[in-house]
């Protein structure tokens, strides 16, 4: 029995079949049959965004706080390109999402038709596939691909471009189950020889550490979970890249915090030092390494990667292990409890002493005060006083998120949006949005600086008109925060255009969008604007004005090794030279 | 060296089993792609190449199952062993790329190019042309009287040395198709 129908209904069809309920969208002439069918139907919400970037990272903020892929719906040119850094985004950082984007009709491709991109062209790099559907007998099948592919393997964003004559075309609709199994299927399961290797090795290692990354979140709950079984079982320290916050808990007693550039000092020193590295899913990354050559010289190493093209590409790693880290923690703490639970207690015992150590040094220290609100100190107050509640907290891109990083406890994965291998500012904004549509009932605050949000600020339009009450937490310096500290640090003082100029009133520009908008100085008022914040039932927008020359420390300067990171009391003059300067 | 004890590449899957991977000598790799003929296959591919900065040294493409869709890229690439277990691990990743093969270590394998060389002459230097194609064993697939273009199926290298000796003799145009290989044996 086959139902035959539009290439547009297909396109809502598949989307319900797919479990779709929310889609992330901006209409426009190569898509309007898909936007009638949307009118025709009440399944699935469509959240109308103010820009097509805006509906990207909404997507990756839905999908990152509930493992589901986010879904996007454009127009041909212009909303396609403006897509394109929301796709990067989600690339980096290994986001599920499927984007649809109108073309013009089959027969206009290649002509300069009006609003016509090559966008299967210009999105081949920064997709994980992408696919021109020319025949609507084509479509469905195609969608139903996408999802899996965009799923499966390292999670990544895919794009469907189609034409509007295939929208519509009729044709008949198939169902999930009807197309053929995708031949694209990715290893799951980790060898059990080389699984083995690291259990022997988790026997004897005197100084282990576990380095967990963006997959154990990706790999879905039960991965967080079988992280702290092994953890607290085995007694070994955890620490995580920024994309991994949460899968390990804040308050977790192995855990020793954020790692790389802006890491914590023990994390850092337990990786320079530790006898055996057991990265889990994250990616040995340029801001988690600093010098490749002197990263953690006196270690074993090993990765455990759903994708081979991870292993081997920065740090050569002894114990290359290729699988879901979900499989492979479960296989691994079945051979290690089979072969008696072994650990080298006393070495172990030391190792915490060493790491305690380090600890004392107390490296997020900063100097207080009574007249200017330090941002350290908004954060520390903003974790008080949300502390307990059902919490997502999303960020733009700067110091800012860095401190986010450093001050506030995650307990729970799936609760921490960030732009992690991008950097995209403008992300924060919309990601919240995209979070609070998932979980309307939650506080989903977006940690932001000044210039990031300004990026993307429109969006507060979308979250007005969907009533979606995402709390915006502005730490004001008036300046590129992030950028000027580089400049002090590498550029001579030389603060090249890192100031925020002509900044709009925050709380005016709140009004003006029909939301609450407040401004806090003096550090005595904080906790009743924060408190003013979480109880306002709808968006909110808090001006917090923080000291403006504040620095984000612990740092490990770029092409440094781990130990030789800059405290806050560091003398920061010159700490960046020759090679070094070159690097990002 | 650690604490542990544990020899580099003492696990399997690891770059380490093969090569030595600190090597920073560059090494020429002949690699088979099976892909999915689909639209895109090749952009793919070689904007994976451009993207990450490797290099093609050859490329040659063609539907080899029309019924299944599938087409065989061979392509000749160099870096050092890291590098290329990189463009592997990359490669493996496309999509519509089926599987990749290292021919250069995945045993004896044979490589064939084939050539279309025009040289332009009178006289003792057309005469030499000829006797040289002859013992290259290249065929003479067009003539003018003034002009030969010769075909000569071989390695990269045998074409090499061909061009090299034409050249003092009046090559004039070239034309390579790049290299197509098969592993030896079943
Ligand atoms: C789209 C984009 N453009 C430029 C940058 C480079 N950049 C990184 S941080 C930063 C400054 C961010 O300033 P702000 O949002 O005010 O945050 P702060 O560092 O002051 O906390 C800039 C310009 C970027 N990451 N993203």
């Amino acid at each position: 029995m086959s139902r035959i129908m539009t290439g547009a209904r297909m396109v809502i069809e598949a989307l319900r079949d797919q479990g779709v309920d929310t889609v992330f969208g901006y209409p426009g002439g190569a898509v309007l049959p898909i936007y009638d069918e949307l009118f025709q139907q009440n399944d699935i919400t469509h959240v109308l965004v103010r820009h097509e970037q805006g509906a990207v990272h909404m997507a990756e903020g839905y999908a990152r706080s509930t493992g589901k892929p986010g879904v996007v719906l454009v127009t041909s040119g212009p909303g396609a390109t403006n897509a394109v850094t929301g796709l990067t985004d989600a690339l980096m950082d290994s986001i599920p999402l499927v984007v649809l984007s109108g073309q013009v009709p089959t027969f206009l491709i290649g002509t300069d038709g009006f609003q016509e991109a090559d966008t299967v062209g210009i999105t081949r790099p920064c997709t994980k596939h992408n696919w021109l559907v020319k025949d609507t007998a084509d479509l469905s099948a195609t969608i139903h691909k996408a999802f899996h592919v965009a799923t499966s393997g390292r999670p990544g964003p895919v794009l469907i471009d189609i034409p509007k004559d295939v929208q519509f075309a009729e044709d008949a609709y198939q169902g999930p189950k009807q197309i053929d199994p995708p031949r694209y299927q990715p290893v799951r399961k980790g060898s059990v020889t080389a699984i083995t290797r690291l259990v022997e090795l988790i026997e004897q290692a005197e100084r282990p550490i576990l380095y967990t990354g963006g997959g154990v979140v990706n790999s879905g709950p039960g991965a967080s979970q079988l992280l702290r079984e092994l953890a607290d079982a085995t007694g070994i320290p955890v620490t995580s890249t920024l994309m991994g916050l949460g899968a390990y808990p804040a308050s977790g007693k192995n855990w020793i915090g954020m790692l790389g550039m802006h890491g914590l000092y023990e994390a850092n020193l337990a990786m320079h030092g530790c006898d055996l590295m057991i990265n889990i899913g994250a990616r040995f990354d340029d801001r988690i390494t600093g010098r490749i050559a002197e990263f953690s010289p006196d270690s074993v190493k090993a990765h455990i990667d759903i994708d081979p093209s991870s292993i081997n590409k920065v740090i050569h790693v002894d114990i290359p292990i290729i699988g879901d880290v979900g499989h492979v923690l479960e296989d691994l703490l079945k051979i290690w409890k089979s072969r008696g639970r072994k650990v080298n207690t006393a070495a172990l015992g030391k190792w915490w002493e060493q790491i305690e150590g380090w600890k004392s040094k107390n490296c997020l220290f900063y100097r207080n005060s009574d007249t200017i609100i330090k941002p350290q100190f908004a954060l520390q107050r903003l974790e008080a006083l949300t502390k307990g509640r059902d919490r997502y907290v999303a960020t733009e891109v700067g110091q800012h998120q860095m401190w986010a990083a450093q001050f506030l406890h995650f307990d729970e994965p799936n609760r921490w949006m960030t732009s992690g291998g991008l950097g995209t500012m403008g992300y924060g904004l919309p990601a919240s949005i995209g979070v609070q549509m998932a979980h309307p009932e939650a506080l989903v605050i977006n940690v932001a600086g000044d210039a990031s949000w300004l990026m993307n600020m429109q969006e507060m339009g979308t979250a007005v008109q969907f009533r979606l009450p995402v709390k915006q937490f502005i730490l004001n310096n008036e300046r590129l925060g992030m950028v000027r500290q580089w400049q002090q640090l590498l550029h001579g003082e030389r603060y090249s255009q890192s100031w925020s100029d002509s900044l709009p009133d925050f709380v005016k520009l709140a009004e003006a969008f029909g939301c609450k908008g407040a401004q806090v100085q003096d550090p005595k008022d904080l906790d009743d604007a924060i408190q003013q914040m979480i109880d306002y039932d709808g968006p909110f927008i808090l001006d917090v004005l923080v000291e403006k020359h504040e620095n984000c420390f612990p740092m490990i300067p770029s092409g440094k090794p781990h130990n030789e990171m800059l405290l806050g009391d560091a003398e920061t003059q010159g700490a960046i030279q020759g090679a070094g300067a070159a690097l990002v | 060296m650690n604490a542990l004890n544990i020899q580099k590449g003492a696990s399997s899957h690891s770059a380490y089993d093969l090569r030595d991977p600190n090597a920073q000598v560059e090494e020429s790799h002949t690699l088979a792609v099976l892909v999915e003929n689909e639209p895109g296959v090749l952009a793919r591919v070689i904007g994976l190449f451009s993207g990450r900065g490797y290099n093609i040294d050859s490329l040659t493409v063609a539907e080899v199952d029309h019924t299944g869709h599938q087409s065989r890229i061979t392509m000749v690439t160099s870096g050092t062993p890291a590098v290329i277990e990189q463009i592997k691990a990359q490669l493996g990743r496309i999509v519509p790329v089926h599987e990749v093969h290292d021919l250069t270590v995945e045993g004896p394998a044979v490589e064939r190019e084939l050539g279309l060389f025009k040289v332009c002459g009178q006289g003792d230097k057309r005469v030499e042309a000829l006797r040289i194609a002859e013992i290259f064993r290249a065929n003479v697939v067009d003539s003018t009287l003034e002009s030969f273009v010769f075909e000569l199926v071989g390695t990269p290298s045998k074409l090499d040395a061909f061009a090299e000796l034409m050249r003092p003799l009046g090559l004039s145009d070239l034309a390579r198709t790049g290299v197509a290989a098969l592993a030896r044996g079943i």
